[in-house]
Formats: structure tokens, sequence, C-alpha cells
């Protein structure tokens, strides 16, 4: 047996809690539960944050969400607990150079003021005061004094080895394929490495999460993705590297790279035997680059080095799903539904106290529960147009 | 039932190719343009591109070869640059009589198959660039054949002008005809290295002495003693511990002796490593055509049965980007290996009998070689050498798995990670280490450091070689300015239906609001934040 898998509570290999991906989300929900000493083992097919939780554009500023308050508290936080730079950075400047998205980021930064956080709605002139890049053709937007970003890939980083220093177990290159129940409980997963066992199984497997509920015969409606980002090279690093707007999302790295994102999806669908497809670029990357040289005239010259896709998984409507199940009561769910990274900080602690506590302490996630898609027709996704059509064969 | 479309997927926008061929050829070497002849001979429409004459800019940037900061104000001049790449590509003439399109100056950074995940692609494209605009093409089948590039090792001021790779020179000296250096010191004493040192000669210029970690010569005798005649001395056992600095560049070269022996400095203006090629793999990456570790073919290569099929039935390979040996290929093999790929071309279209299943092309293992290099860098130079010169990152922060120096570490909890407790969790990555250390991650897009931080990762990791994946290549293969990227054509329907997420309405209503009369009223568009 691999030493590091370390036993559940009836002595079998595995662990007190088990959780099932070691994405941005699981790694958080691990972290938050070593930290309040359980045992805890993560399980990934593959590396950490290899998928859509390394993949993306960084943001932190997600308002929508019944989780908000708590990541803006948690994320100025984050380095000093986790013991490891996450490049965390406050504040995002949004601005758009047309009327129809000058008005969009205006009813956001609406949005924001009446959730009692400070933003300036900011005129042209503004934009260019404040961003270097932009030029004439800025037209206004919005300066959010909370939100910000961080470095998705360093960040995964930091929890999964916050984790090993609180005692915490990760068990990387090893695939889960299906839950084991017994008498109306979770008691272990089926991996690559054996059955492990354990007392609680948290789910927070993307893309693979439904095909793992499946295995239990519970219906987890999800469709799947592929969206791309492109990073330039290093430029002068500008007063706040949270800048973004016209269509497309991103930041300047704390490096000076340009890395953005936006523009439209591809649906795929994943093999049945749990692989990941590979995740290439295509010539979309050319329609980031015009809507990023648009947002910012003066880096037309700036070069682009690398693209990069990844697989992103959403739910019906596009809600996360956070909820520790009544049957099984000892398994909890967490699809945070493509918006994953920037709440993470919080979505861990509402697992940990669904975990411990039966019920998050710190807000009403009550909305997020899986019971809301029941009924929904077999053929949803068709209906939406979120399938991915039949590939012709080039000959 | 006609199936529902989602209007903000990427279903239909992408814009079909401004051309289409039968065959697209990508390099114009001897291994290129004789696959381009016979396929265009075959009744093809083959359309020929090639980078060359590569953008100043580029060069400056060690790209698509280690220039190392020797080229001469000529390569800013693209009207003698062309002349100079037709003449110096004498089949280029066959091929245009043949009948083959061929866009010289014109680079490509991608192709692009349809695939499970790519299943919305206008056919199989690649993306071209003449450094003004960018377009696409489309193929029925492609022929990689963009050759081999330096294996560059560091040593202290190897992060100045005048340290420079073999292939780049030869890029510089005998197709450019722009090598702006005098004196050089050749690192490395096997049959590129003697070539580099003959073509030196033929130019006029200086050879100061060809430095050997081997206790012998590696070349051909014969070739050796002809330039101890010429009184230059291989000097065996010895290594490059540094390189001299000033205002120009490299002044000369410090050299250990590897039995302890005192050191000695070597006056010269130019280092030029000759210590192996690698084969350009990057447009079979982009293809998502598998790769493998393969020593005896040079490094990291497509697979393959015949040496010029791939794992992908539309891509084929041709030349050093196929496989490379320490010693440069003849003319006529080159030539013969990409008329096999043509014919290769030919029979997974219908046209011709299929090849023979021959083996590719393999040469004695050269990894070990490289590896003892890297062995006698590390043991005279230490730590505090770079591995990756676009992002300071030394071997010493490689190895301790180190954040970059511009983030203020929270705690000291840094210091008990490296390679052996990364590598304790897992096997170890190569892109792993991109994204922790920033190594490879720069705009030489890791032409400079790609084999010696896997060198490194190897020997830190204490693992073997074959047990790191190599390190993804991305598109764009070249780094292109956004507005030149930003002229790629743009149906209608991209641009009337561009989504910054998902564009999914309901899911960036506010918490507070699902559920109440609110939520139908509230007018927000889709924006990820």
């Amino acid at each position: 047996m691999n030493p590091g898998i370390g036993t559940d509570a009836r002595g079998r290999p595995g662990a007190s809690v088990i959780v099932v991906g070691g994405g941005v989300t699981g790694l958080s929900s691990a972290w938050w539960l070593a930290r309040s000493g359980v045992d805890v083992l993560v399980i990934d097919k593959g590396i950490v944050g290899w998928e859509a939780s390394g993949r993306n554009g960084g943001g932190c500023t997600h308002y929508q969400s019944a989780l908000f308050h708590e990541e803006q508290r948690l994320w100025p936080l984050m380095d000093e607990l986790l013991g490891y730079p996450t490049e965390y950075r406050r504040e995002r400047i949004i601005f758009a150079t047309t009327e129809p998205l000058l008005r969009i980021y205006q009813s956001i930064g609406e949005t924001i003021g009446r959730l009692g956080y400070e933003w300036d709605l900011l005129d042209g002139d503004a934009v260019r005061e404040r961003v270097p890049l932009a030029g004439d053709s800025a037209l206004g937007g919005i300066h959010l004094k909370v939100g910000g970003h961080a470095n998705p890939q360093r960040t995964v980083q930091a929890y999964a080895w916050a984790i090993q220093d609180l005692g915490g177990r990760i068990l990387q290159h090893t695939p889960v394929r299906a839950i084991r129940m017994a008498g109306g409980k979770v008691t272990g997963i089926e991996t690559s490495a054996g059955v492990l066992g354990c007392d609680h199984l948290v789910l927070a497997a993307g893309p693979q999460t439904g095909r793992l509920m499946a295995t239990i015969g519970i219906d987890v409606p999800l469709a799947v993705a592929r969206a791309e980002m492109i990073v330039t090279e290093p430029v002068p690093l500008m007063p706040i590297g949270g800048v973004d707007g016209e269509g497309i999302y991103g930041r300047q790295t704390l490096r000076g790279n340009l890395a953005y994102g936006g523009g439209p999806h591809e649906w795929i669908e994943l093999p049945e035997d749990g692989e990941m497809l590979s995740r290439p670029s295509t010539p979309l990357l050319g329609h980031l680059a015009r809507r990023l040289r648009q947002l910012l005239p003066k880096a037309g010259h700036v070069r682009v080095i690398r693209s990069w896709a990844g697989l992103i998984e959403n739910t019906p409507d596009g809600r996360p799903i956070v909820e520790r199940l009544a049957e099984p009561s000892n398994l909890t769910l967490c699809i945070m539904s493509s918006v994953g990274f920037g709440l993470s900080p919080a979505t861990g602690h509402a697992i940990r106290d669904l975990v411990i506590d039966g019920a998050c302490s710190f807000t009403d996630i009550a909305k997020y529960n899986l019971a809301r898609f029941a009924g929904i027709p077999a053929d949803w996704a068709a209906q939406k147009g979120w399938k991915a059509r039949p590939l012709e064969t080039a000959t | 039932m006609m199936s529902v479309i989602d209007a903000h997927s990427i279903a239909g926008k992408l814009a079909a190719p401004e051309a289409t061929v039968d065959v697209l050829v990508v390099g114009a070497g001897a291994a290129g343009v004789a696959a381009a002849t016979e396929l265009a001979e075959a009744g093809l429409s083959v359309m020929l591109v090639d980078e060359n004459p590569v953008d100043a800019a580029l060069i400056g940037m060690d790209v698509p070869h280690y220039f190392g900061g020797r080229a001469g104000a000529a390569v800013q001049n693209k009207g003698r640059m062309l002349e100079q790449v037709v003449a110096s590509e004498p089949a280029l003439e066959g091929a245009l009589a043949a009948g083959v399109e061929i866009l010289l100056g014109t680079s490509c950074w991608g192709v692009f198959l349809p695939g499970p995940a790519t299943r919305e692609l206008p056919g199989a494209v690649a993306g071209l660039t003449d450094d003004a605009r960018a377009w696409t093409v489309g193929f029925r089948r492609i022929v990689v054949a963009i050759g081999a590039r330096d294996l560059v090792v560091y040593f202290d001021g190897a992060d100045q002008p005048g340290v420079m790779g073999a292939a780049a020179f030869h890029a510089l000296a005998a197709r450019y005809d722009a090598f702006d250096g005098r004196r050089l010191v050749i690192f490395g004493s096997d049959e590129l290295a003697l070539a580099t040192a003959e073509l030196a000669f033929a130019r006029g210029l200086e050879i100061a002495a060809l430095i050997e970690v081997d206790a012998t010569p590696r070349g051909p005798a014969q070739r050796v003693s002809a330039l101890a005649e010429r009184g230059v001395p291989v000097l065996c056992g010895q290594v490059i511990k540094s390189a001299g600095r000033g205002p120009t560049g490299v002044t000369g070269v410090e050299i250990a002796s590897l039995d302890g022996g005192p050191a000695r400095t070597i006056a010269c203006d130019t280092v030029c490593l000759a210590i192996g090629l690698v084969p350009v793999i990057e447009l079979f990456d982009t293809a998502g055509v598998p790769l493998a570790l393969d020593t005896d073919r040079g490094g990291f290569v497509a697979g393959s049965t015949d040496g010029v099929s791939t794992g992908s039935p539309l891509v084929f390979g041709a030349g050093d980007c196929m496989a490379v040996s320490a010693a440069l290929a003849t003319r006529s093999e080159t030539e013969a290996h990409g008329r096999r790929a043509a014919r290769a071309v030919l029979a997974s279209l219908g046209r011709a009998d299929p090849l023979d299943t021959s083996p590719p092309p393999r040469n004695a293992d050269q990894l070990a070689y490289q590896r003892r290099v890297m062995e006698a860098l590390l043991s005279t130079g230490g730590l505090n050498v770079l591995a990756c010169q676009c992002e300071d990152v030394t071997r010493a922060d490689l190895l301790g798995v180190r954040a970059p120096r511009y983030l203020a570490s929270p705690s000291d909890r840094s210091v008990h990670r490296d390679l052996a407790t990364l590598a304790a969790d897992g096997p170890l990555n190569h892109d792993q280490m991109k994204r922790l250390t920033r190594v490879s991650m720069g705009p030489c897009q890791a032409r400079r450091c790609r084999e010696q931080v896997a060198m490194l990762m190897a020997m830190g990791g204490g693992v073997p070689p074959e047990s790191i994946p190599v390190a993804g290549y991305r598109a764009p293969v070249r780094p292109l300015p956004l507005a030149v990227l930003a002229t790629l054509e743009e149906t209608d329907a991209m641009a009337a239906n561009w989504p910054i997420w998902f564009s999914i309405a309901s899911q960036w209503i506010p918490y507070d609001l699902i559920g109440t009369d609110a939520e139908a009223t509230f007018i927000d568009d889709h924006t990820h934040l």
C-alpha cells in the first residue's frame, strides 16, 4: 500500500474524509478540513490544478455568488494563511470602448455598490489615467475597490502544500472509477490504487462529477466545454493589473504578461472511461488578440507567446451545486459551474462547515442544491445546444 | 429535427481558410523542397512556406535559433535577406518549375486538426503569417520539414551577446551572410562542431579552440588533424566555466580542466555551442501528434513507424525534425527523406503504394553525451548559473522549486520544498515546473532552456530523463504581435456573438434575487468577473 494513503476510521486504507478532485475547490475544502484537524486525503487523476483550476483568468470578484462576501474577506488573508504566495492583488478596472458594454459594466458597478463595496464610475480620461496601455478608444468603465485577481497555478500549489503542512495527504495520478455504497452510506471509492475507505466523501471532480455520481445512481446534469486564453510577453507593470473589458477577461500578471481569455466555447463529450481529452487551442487566439488590442491599443506591438485551453463544466442554470446530500448523508457535492477559482477560499470554508457541522456557518447556500434539477429532461443539454456536433473525419 | 446550436458557442464561427491545398509543406530546406517538388510533379496542389528570411526582431529574441546577438545589421534589410535565402537554396527553382506555390518570409504559427475537442475547426488548417498579417490555409495533408535547433546549455556569462548556437551560426554565416563575430571558441568536437569550424574558416573567421568535455575529440580524426594543422586545438577534458563580460558581449572564456588542473582564459568574441541538435517538434505538438523521447533520434520526436509518418494520418515529417544525429546529414540523404515523405503522403491519398515500414533513421544515443556535458558544467559552474534566461531562473531556483524573486514569500515554509519533495509527491513534470518557478515561460518560448531544464530536473530529482514529459508547445509557436494576430479574418457570426463567458444569463443574477420576482427583471448581462 502507498504509505501516503493512510486509513479511515475503521482502519481500512483511506482517510476520515476523502476529497475527490485536486482542483482548486477540492484543495481548498481539504485545506479547511485539515485546519480543523480532520484527517483528509485528496485524490486526483493527474497533477493538482491541472485542469480548469490552473487554466483560468484568476479573477476574484464574484458579486453574483452567495459566497461573495466571504471571498472578499478571505483573499487578502490567503498568502498568510497558506504560507505560500498566491499573487493576489486587490482592485479591478473594467472598461469599454462601446456604449452597450459600458452600460453593462456600469450595472455591475451598481450591483457591487448595493452589496456594500466601494466603486467609481470612470470616463475615458479616468480610464487612460489608470491604464497606461489604454488608448483614445476607451469610453469609460468602472473601478472596483474590491475583488482583484490571483495566480491560479501558484494558488493551487499553495493549497496543496498547505494541506501537506497540516498533515493532510494528496494522492496524484490516481483516477477514481466509482463510488462505493453500503446501507445507504458511502463507504469509499474505487481507484486505480485499489479501494479506499472513508467516513465522508467530498466530490469536487469538476467535469468528472457527473460520471462518478452516476455510479451511485444519482443524476447530476452537467455539460462540458473547452475555452481558450492567450498570454503575451511581459510588459511594464500597470498600476492595477486587474484590467479587462471589451468582451475579454484576464489580468496583467505580476511578471508583466497580459493573460486574457473569452470568446466562444466548444461543447465537448468526455470519454466514458474517465479519461480527459487533450485541450488544444485553435485559431481563436487571433480573435482574442484582436479584442485585447482593441482594449489596450498601446499594446499592439506586444507579442503573444502562447495560448492554452481548458475544459470546464456547467450546470443547466450556470450556478453551483454545493450541498451535503440527504441521501447518502455522508457525501458532499461541490460543482462550481465554470466559476470556481476566485470563490475557492470561501467554497472550501462552506464545504468544511457542511462536512463537520452539517450546515454552512456564514451564509445561506440552500439555493445551490441538487434538487432544483429534479425532473430535468434527459436531453436538456441538446435542447440548449450544449452538445458536441458530430465529428466529420477529414480525408 | 434540426439540432439546436448554442449561439455563443464556437460552432460555425471560425472563418474558412483563405485557401486550401492538397499538401502544405512547411520548411524549404533540402527535405521540404524535395517533398514539395515530388508532390507537385505527382499532380497535387502544393504550397511550400518558409519563414526565412526571419524578421530581424525575432532574430533579436533568439527565435527560431540561438543567434546570441551576433546577427549583423544586414538582417534588417529584408530585400537583401530574401535574395540570400533564394540563392542559398538552388532547388527552389525546380520546385517552382514543378508548380509549387512558394511563400518565403512566411512562418507557420500553428497546425490545428479537427479532433474530439476541436470539432468546429473549418477542417485541418495551419496558421501563417508574413509579419504583417495572419491567415489560415487549409490542407488535406501537411509535411513538416522544419529542421533542428541547437541544444543550449549555459555557463556563467552565457546571458550576453556572443554566446550562440551552431545551427544559428550556420544560418547567419551560410544562409544570410550576416554573422557579426570575428573570433570563435566552439564548445564541442563532434561533426557538428567540426562543420562549424570549417564553415568559420571558409568565411575567413578566426577560431581560437574547440573545447571538449570528453577525453578525446568526438569527430573524425582526419578532420580534427586538419584543424590542428591550421593551428586550432581541440582541448579535451575541459569545460567552459564562464564567459567574460564586455560592453559588446563576450570577451573570452575561462575554461576549467575536469581533472582539476588550472583554469585558463581564451580571448574570443563568440562562443558557439555545438553540443548537439534537437528536432524542432513544435508544430507536431500544436497538431496533437503524439511525441516521445527517443534519444537515438535526438530527443522528443513524433512517434513514427516508417520515419516519415506520425501518429496523425494527416501529418507527415521530413528531414531533421524527424531525427537528428550528431553529424549533419548530407544533402542527398535529406532530399531522399523528403521524397520518402512525399511518397507516404501519396500513399495516404491512394496515389501510390504504401511505404515499406523501415524504421526511422537512428543514431547513437546522444543524451548520454549531453548529460556528461551538463554534469561537467554543473560541477564547475555550480548552482548560481541561469537555467532560464528569459525568466531569470537559476539552477538553484530550479532545484529548489523557488517562486520568482519578485514574489515575497509570506513564510519560510517554501524552503522545505524542492525537486526531491516534488518528486516524492508524484512524477516530475516540466510543465508543472513552469508554473511553479516560471522556468521556460519566457518570450524565447523555451528554445534556450528546454533541454537543459529537463536534464537538470532529471539530475536534481534523481529520475530517468524519459520519465519527464516534454514541456508543451503552444500556438503561436512564433512570438507574434497582437496587431498581427488581430488581422486574422473574423466571421460576422463571431463578431455578433462573442461571449465573455458562457452567456448563461441566470449565472450572473445576484444570489439574493434567485427565486424572487426581481430575478426575472434583473437587467444585467453575461460577464465573467
